[in-house]
């Protein structure tokens, strides 16, 4: 018989796999975080928007499967986070709103606003998206301000209703980490998939300085994460905090550890690759490793009897893989959902290569009769 | 968990979710049905060779695409809103209603997504074939997407195929198909998307009928207007059968609603049909509410009666009965409802005391009452009662059912005489020269729109007060933040999608105007 623990951590692998796959599509949002400072002119920003344009649904399908799949499996983080810290999410959603619009809309005919302002539409969505989101995520280590009562509904402590995770450090050096590793994926996505050399050469150019930032903060989020202390469960339930947490649960699980540092180092295996060689698919090194670093992160948050939702005023409202989340009955009929994954992720695949076939160019352009 | 509940947040938190959805289902049933009309016209093509016909199916996805980038931004927001704004619900049903909402995403939303990517991108990058089959893959994966999402809100109709469990406060789910084949969900899934089928058909229609009006493109026109009026014939028939079965179904589960739909404030035998009505308030009263009686009405006597239970003689009870209740006809009174909800709820309060105060066996044994079917049947599907005050408030608003109801129904007649009309111009060939019919066509194309949003008014207003039929009232469900946070969003949502919706008919009428490419 499968067990209603074993389940619960198979559906937060399920979730964190979601996550890692979701910050390497946000690749699209780096792109469009860079849509008025990388092209030089209107044909490299057309070549750029289109580009990133035939790949923006994924992202967007991708975050909405997230939180269908975190409400399924653990509806309490579900309701807690979302009522609690409603300012947050409800600022994120709108930078997704005004994203879906914007390609369709940006070059059409009669458009109302003019090309400019769906443009600059893109360019909120990229630059807002990856940075809240992660900073958000960041909440999973650093706490929030809630709390449950016995009917487990949720109660935020302060007014700013998850505003206040905006004024943390720790949490800021994290969605700045994400904001800088999209548009490093962006930059590798267009060096790997546009044919004009032009722009080609000015995204290896930009490189340096995103790879540079991007590790600034990122080191900065580890290094305080790792020293830390965490939210401990113990076996009756009760949540204290414990010195170095994170950094026992790293160590405390192997293949975890090696799952994270392999994607550091496919990270940086791809962006050095992209600087120093004319490699055209650092992409994949650095996407691939996106997706297993997000991972054990997501892994050393929830694993190991730790909370991955921590109240910061109420420990014991505290989230854990095993208190927020679905009946074993609703866990296995979903696990047996999640068996088709495989299925979606071939014929992505399958659609993916169809669509990319050969480098975008003008020319390329000219033959379409789809374009942004 | 209902008191001191601030009505001015559960207005602006119901308001907020109903202009959402309002909005999202200003563009989901055009594609419903659009990607269906596109996927036949480009079999046709593949089929004939013919090249007009994929002229005709590109200039049908151009609209197709305008109109889905903006479903799909509303979309994303309704989904997030129960976490949001419905958060107690959120938990209290998170078993059951968000394992829906993963399948969508992750069966419905992915293949629809894919595809569609192949089927703008992939004119000149795949293989006829594929991209034939990548285009019905669109439709099957957005109707797919519109499966899931009912199967959810069917629930709230009807909730079926779960126990509650005092330990963690929630319903929890005992069987899948219970609430895949929920009776509800059934016609609800049907009709819907049959009603997103019918929309599209008049859109094209429509469409094609006002260049037929400007005499340009007319081969692409008639042969639109063949196809639609053939898919919306069909699709027509197929809204009043379903919807047909839809309203047997709530006279079953949510007798409220339907006499609350047919104005019913008393019961009877030999009950009519009314056909069209007038509703006033008749001066009699339950409670603090007014009935309703008709100044004018056009009915068919008996009919009522013998479409609910198959006898002309059959009792259908009216609102008064359903409130007060019925001894000879054997229906509970609310007030005794009432009585056997807060049982229930008193119940799990002196479960949640034991377990506090660690009395094990009397947690235990109460915790066995829960699962006890006796009590479930007796008490528990009570439960959302306990936090109802005033035995008429469990009666929605009786003129907005009733007017939803009627005129959606009477719209729905008049679209099969529209698209049987279509049929018969077009085959006379005297199609180009009706100018009263294709003008007629034309402003038509509003029409479904209304009728549709006046479906959704009718079932979601005409579950008031509850959010879950019977076990939780809307009052219950709600995000406890400052009202101000909630009407801050409303207006940002309002203007936000306001703002876009205007660019969306802009961009629309101007490539209608343009036409197809040459
Ligand atoms: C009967 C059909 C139907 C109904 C009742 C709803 N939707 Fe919808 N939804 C669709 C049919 C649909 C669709 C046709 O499949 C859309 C429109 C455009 C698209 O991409 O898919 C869609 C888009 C869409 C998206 C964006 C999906 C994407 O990324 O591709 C989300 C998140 C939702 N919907 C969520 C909801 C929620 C939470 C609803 C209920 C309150 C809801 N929808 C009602
Ligand atoms: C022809 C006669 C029709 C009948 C008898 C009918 C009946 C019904 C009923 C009883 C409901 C409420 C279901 C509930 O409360 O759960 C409903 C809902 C709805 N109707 Fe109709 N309807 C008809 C025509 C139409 C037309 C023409 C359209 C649109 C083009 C339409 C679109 C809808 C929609 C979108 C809903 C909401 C979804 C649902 O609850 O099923 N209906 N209809
Ligand atoms: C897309 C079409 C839909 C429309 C047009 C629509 C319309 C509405 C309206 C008008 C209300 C307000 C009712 C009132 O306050 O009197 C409402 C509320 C609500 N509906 Fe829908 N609805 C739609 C789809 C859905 C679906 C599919 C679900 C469930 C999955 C759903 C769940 C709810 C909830 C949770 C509320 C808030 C509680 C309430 O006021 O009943 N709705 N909707």
């Amino acid at each position: 018989m499968i067990s209603h623990l074993f389940l619960q951590h198979y559906w937060w692998m399920i979730i964190s796999l979601l996550a890692g796959i979701l910050v390497f599509l946000m690749f699209v949002q780096g792109g469009q975080s860079m849509i008025f400072t990388l092209p030089l002119n209107d044909g490299q920003r057309r070549l750029l928007v289109n580009a990133f344009g035939r790949k923006w649904e994924f992202t967007f399908t991708t975050l909405v499967t997230f939180g269908g799949a975190f409400f399924a499996s653990f509806p309490l983080f579900y309701s807690a986070s979302f009522g609690g810290a409603y300012w947050v999410w409800i600022a994120i959603l709108f930078s997704f709103i005004v994203q879906a619009v914007a390609y369709e809309y940006r070059t059409k005919p009669a458009n109302v606003y003019g090309q400019r302002t769906f443009d600059i539409f893109l360019f909120i969505n990229g630059t807002l998206g990856p940075f809240l989101i992660g900073t958000a995520v960041a909440t999973f280590f650093t706490g929030s301000a809630f709390s449950l009562n016995e009917m487990n509904q949720v109660r935020w402590a302060n007014g700013w209703h998850g505003l206040e995770a905006l004024v943390s450090g720790r949490n800021l050096s994290l969605g700045l980490a994400v904001l800088f590793l999209s548009r490093v994926n962006g930059l590798l996505y267009i060096i790997n998939s546009v044919g004009e050399t032009d722009l080609v050469e000015r995204s290896r150019k930009k490189l340096l300085m995103n790879s540079l930032t991007f590790l600034v903060f990122f080191l900065f989020f580890l290094v305080t994460l790792l020293l830390s202390g965490g939210f401990a469960v113990a076996g009756s339930g009760e949540v204290s905090m414990e010195k170095f947490k994170y950094l026992h649960n790293l160590f405390g699980m192997p293949l975890v550890l090696i799952l994270f540092l392999a994607g550091v180092v496919g990270v940086l295996f791809g962006i050095g690759a992209s600087l120093f060689s004319p490699a055209r698919n650092g992409i994949w090194f650095t996407g691939t490793g996106s997706i297993l670093a997000v991972i054990g992160l997501f892994l050393i948050a929830g694993f190991n009897n730790t909370a991955f939702y921590p109240s910061s005023t109420d420990l014991n409202s505290s989230l854990t893989i095993q208190n927020a989340s679905s009946s074993l009955f609703t866990l296995k009929t979903m696990m047996f959902v999640s068996f088709l994954v495989p299925v979606v992720l071939a014929y992505i695949w399958f659609a993916w290569k169809a669509i990319n076939r050969n480098r975008i160019t003008e020319e390329e352009l000219r033959g379409e009769g789809h374009v942004y | 968990m209902i008191e001191n509940l601030d009505l001015t947040l559960l207005d602006w938190s119901r308001a907020q979710f109903a202009l959402t959805a309002i909005y999202h289902w200003l563009f989901v049933p055009l594609t419903l049905g659009l990607s269906f009309i596109v996927a036949i016209m480009e079999t046709i093509y593949v089929r004939t060779g013919d090249e007009e016909w994929k002229r005709m199916t590109r200039f049908w996805m151009t609209l197709f695409g305008i109109n889905f980038a903006i479903g799909v931004a509303t979309g994303i927001i309704l989904e997030f809103e129960f976490g949001t704004n419905w958060s107690n619900y959120s938990w209290f049903v998170g078993d059951i209603f968000g394992a829906p909402l993963a399948i969508e995403g992750i069966l419905a939303f992915f293949l629809e997504s894919t595809f569609v990517a192949v089927m703008f991108f992939g004119w000149n990058k795949v293989s006829r074939r594929f991209h034939l089959v990548s285009t019905w893959l669109v439709a099957v994966g957005a109707n797919l997407s519109a499966l899931w999402i009912l199967v959810a809100n069917s629930w709230m109709q009807n909730p079926v195929g779960m126990v509650f469990n005092p330990d963690t406060a929630r319903n929890e789910m005992t069987s899948f198909w219970a609430l895949l084949f929920n009776p509800v969900a059934v016609g609800k899934f049907l009709h819907t998307i049959s009603s997103g089928f019918l929309l599209a058909s008049m859109f094209v229609l429509g469409i094609s009928s006002w260049y037929l009006l400007k005499k340009r493109e007319e081969q692409l026109a008639k042969r639109s207007i063949l196809i639609s009026g053939i898919f919306g014939l069909l699709s027509s028939l197929m809204v009043a059968y379903t919807g047909d079965m839809s309203t047997r179904t709530i006279a079953r589960v949510q007798p409220v609603k339907f006499a609350a739909l047919e104005a019913l404030s008393e019961g009877k035998q030999e009950a009519g049909l009314t056909i069209v009505g007038i509703l006033k308030d008749s001066g009699r009263k339950i409670g603090g509410r007014s009935l309703t009686e008709f100044s004018l009405k056009i009915e068919v006597p008996g009919l009522l009666s013998l479409m609910t239970s198959g006898d002309r003689d059959a009792f259908v009870p009216g609102i008064s009965d359903l409130v007060n209740g019925n001894e000879a006809r054997s229906i509970m009174p609310v007030t005794e409802k009432i009585l056997r909800g807060k049982e229930a709820k008193e119940l799990l309060s002196g479960y949640k005391a034991s377990k506090h105060e660690k009395m094990v066996q009397k947690a235990d044994s109460i915790s066995a009452v829960f699962r006890d079917p006796g009590f479930i049947s007796g008490n528990f599907r009570y439960f959302g009662y306990a936090f109802i005050d005033k035995p008429e408030d469990v009666v929605p608003n009786v003129k907005l059912a009733y007017y939803t109801f009627h005129v959606m129904v009477l719209l729905g007649f008049f679209f099969i005489i529209m698209f049987a009309l279509a049929l018969f111009y077009l085959f006379r060939g005297t199609i180009s020269a009706r100018k009263w019919f294709l003008w007629l066509a034309v402003w038509s194309i509003l029409l479904p729109y209304v009728s549709g949003e006046l479906g959704w008014a009718l079932a979601e207003a005409g579950r008031q007060p509850w959010i879950i039929q019977d076990l939780m009232p809307v009052g219950a469900a709600v995000t406890r933040i400052s009202p101000g946070s909630v009407i801050t969003t409303f207006i940002l949502f309002a203007v936000l999608f306001t703002v876009l919706l205007i660019s969306e008919i802009s961009i629309m009428v101007r490539q209608i105007k343009l036409g197809p490419k040459h």
